[in-house]
């Protein structure tokens, strides 16, 4: 008993580290060294660099549901898992030979990982990133395998994804992990791209690059099947060819309508979301890659693929006019939103920065110096359905 | 336009002991942007590596047997009814040339 204050006298100085939240943490990638970087927005510093991560060209994170640990999915197939607290590397492991993407469960328990090669998605044990389950995407008679693309998390413990090759989506429902229960919904377009689910989880809506328009599933009726939404989109104009294919994670939503790139065009989607309908396009500077809404829905932050990879164009939802076009640098990559929105972080990837704006003034509050700077990730996504 | 690439391409390996990327001339600031195209832009879908991605890998290995002229016509005209877009806009053929000879050249 007397030892007691003793003994955690001795052990508080080593926990020390550890006491802060971690809601205003985030990680963001630095793709040519293997590394990320942790970051802090309430003063917008950087806190330290991770090593030692493996190929990170395309990589992105998700978050554990404590918002300790992020979960690093690198183009080499490796998956890493990273303590935000203690910033070091809890443990890594190879699963396969190039992936693309990833997603954490509902219930938080499992991480999926979509695979180009071999083609399929593995699902591991959060805790010790063991294999749980494999589901190889199979197609055709000669059970070929597809790249995956588009992989979400969804209401109900399950996983949604697409085939690139095979032009289906797939959902696997992690009720029971060890014997996932596969649904597939095959012709939905060709080449879906990405995907994303709406934020209450609903419907899952790929882009397809080899045809006009999009794939929607309804996951509250499954077997009403998948259909094509915008068909048309762009018809008469012809589509430029493209040089980075967007991405839809977090489709922008204000109200009820949603935008989202145009594949191939210098166009932003307005949708109306009750009928699926177009009702808009917006010009814009170049091929958009991203289209992210502030978190209040007020303005859409659109940055560019090669050779408009320099700017960001802002624009109000309401009235659809640009209010504001920025030129960070060179290669912008990625923006993300802190929670509330009243600030962007932005990273631009030859300019070897990491740049933070004010949303409403769009005056910089910081720069950070980084590597290659691609995706940012804040642990605010770690209670977002399909982030 | 194709023979000329391909000329272009054969030219360096007859007249020359050089490595074709050191043949052709480029100068060293351009020679570094292409670098940083190849891994970023190109490695999009390639892999920054080039280890393959959306589109297939690059690395010499993978592209065995396959004439540089060829993969310089792919990187300026693209692959229609595929991802693979034309790069024609922002190289010339000199550029297209080295950079295939530089995909050559990597283990
Ligand atoms: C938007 C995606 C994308 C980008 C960006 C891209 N490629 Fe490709 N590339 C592809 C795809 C897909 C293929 C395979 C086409 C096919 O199926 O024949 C391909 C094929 C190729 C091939 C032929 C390989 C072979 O084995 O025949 C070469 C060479 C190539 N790309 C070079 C490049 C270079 C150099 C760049 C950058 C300047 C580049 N690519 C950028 C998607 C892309």
């Amino acid at each position: 008993m007397k030892f007691y204050p003793f003994l955690l006298s001795l052990l508080l100085p080593l926990q020390s580290f550890a006491e802060r939240g971690t809601g205003d943490l985030g990680l963001f990638i630095e793709r040519a060294s293997g590394s990320v970087q942790l970051i802090e927005t309430s003063g917008n510093t950087a806190l330290g660099r991770i090593e030692g991560l493996g190929d990170l060209s395309h990589a992105s994170v998700v978050f554990s549901r404590d918002e300790r640990y992020a979960f690093v999915f690198g183009r080499d197939g490796g998956l890493s898992k990273v303590d935000l607290l203690e910033k070091r590397l809890v443990k890594r492991i190879q699963q396969g030979g190039n992936s693309i993407g990833g997603a954490i469960s509902q219930d938080g328990r499992l991480v999926a990982v979509s695979n180009y090669a071999p083609g399929g998605v593995r699902i591991f044990d959060t805790e010790t990133l063991d294999l749980v389950a494999d589901i190889p995407a199979t197609y055709g008679e000669r059970g070929e395998r597809s790249k995956v693309v588009g992989l979400v998390d969804a209401p109900g413990n399950r996983f949604v994804f697409s085939l690139w090759d095979a032009g289906e989506i797939w959902i696997a429902d992690l009720k029971d992990p060890q014997h996932p229960k596969v649904q597939r919904f095959a012709q939905i377009g060709k080449n879906p791209y990405d995907a994303l689910i709406t934020p209450d989880g609903r419907y899952y809506i790929a882009g397809l690059f080899g045809e006009d328009g999009f794939a929607l599933l309804d996951l509250w009726h499954p077997e009403a099947g998948v259909r094509r939404i915008l068909p048309h989109y762009g018809k008469g104009d012809q589509r430029l060819p493209v040089y980075k294919m967007p991405h839809l994670e977090g489709w922008a939503v204000a109200g009820r309508r949603a935008f989202v790139p145009a594949m191939g065009h210098h166009a932003v989607l307005v949708i109306d979301m009750e009928t699926w309908q177009e009702i808009g396009q917006i010009p814009v500077k170049g091929q958009p890659v991203f289209v992210m809404a502030r978190p209040d829905g007020r303005q859409i932050w659109v940055n560019f693929a090669f050779p408009d990879n320099g700017y960001i164009q802002v624009f109000d939802t309401e009235t659809l006019a640009l209010v504001k076009e920025l030129h960070p640098g060179p290669a912008v990559l990625h923006m993300e939103f802190e929670p509330k929105g009243e600030e962007v972080w932005v990273s631009v990837r030859d300019g070897n920065e990491v740049q933070v704006y004010d949303t409403a003034s769009f005056t910089r509050r910081a720069t950070l110096p980084a590597k290659k700077p691609s995706g940012i990730f804040l642990t605010a996504r770690a209670h977002k359905i399909g982030l | 336009m194709g023979k000329r690439l391909g000329a272009l391409a054969l030219g360096i390996l007859f007249m020359t002991g050089l490595s074709a990327t050191e043949y052709i001339q480029i100068s060293p600031a351009r020679q570094a942007e292409l670098r940083n195209l190849l891994a970023q832009d190109c490695g999009s879908c390639h892999g920054l590596r080039l280890r393959g991605g959306l589109g297939p890998p690059l690395r010499g290995a993978a592209l065995a047997g396959k004439p540089a002229s060829y993969l310089a016509a792919t990187i300026l005209f693209g692959r229609p009814g595929t991802a693979m877009p034309p790069w024609q806009p922002f190289l010339t053929e000199e550029e297209a040339v080295w950079l295939a000879n530089l995909l050559l050249e990597q283990p």
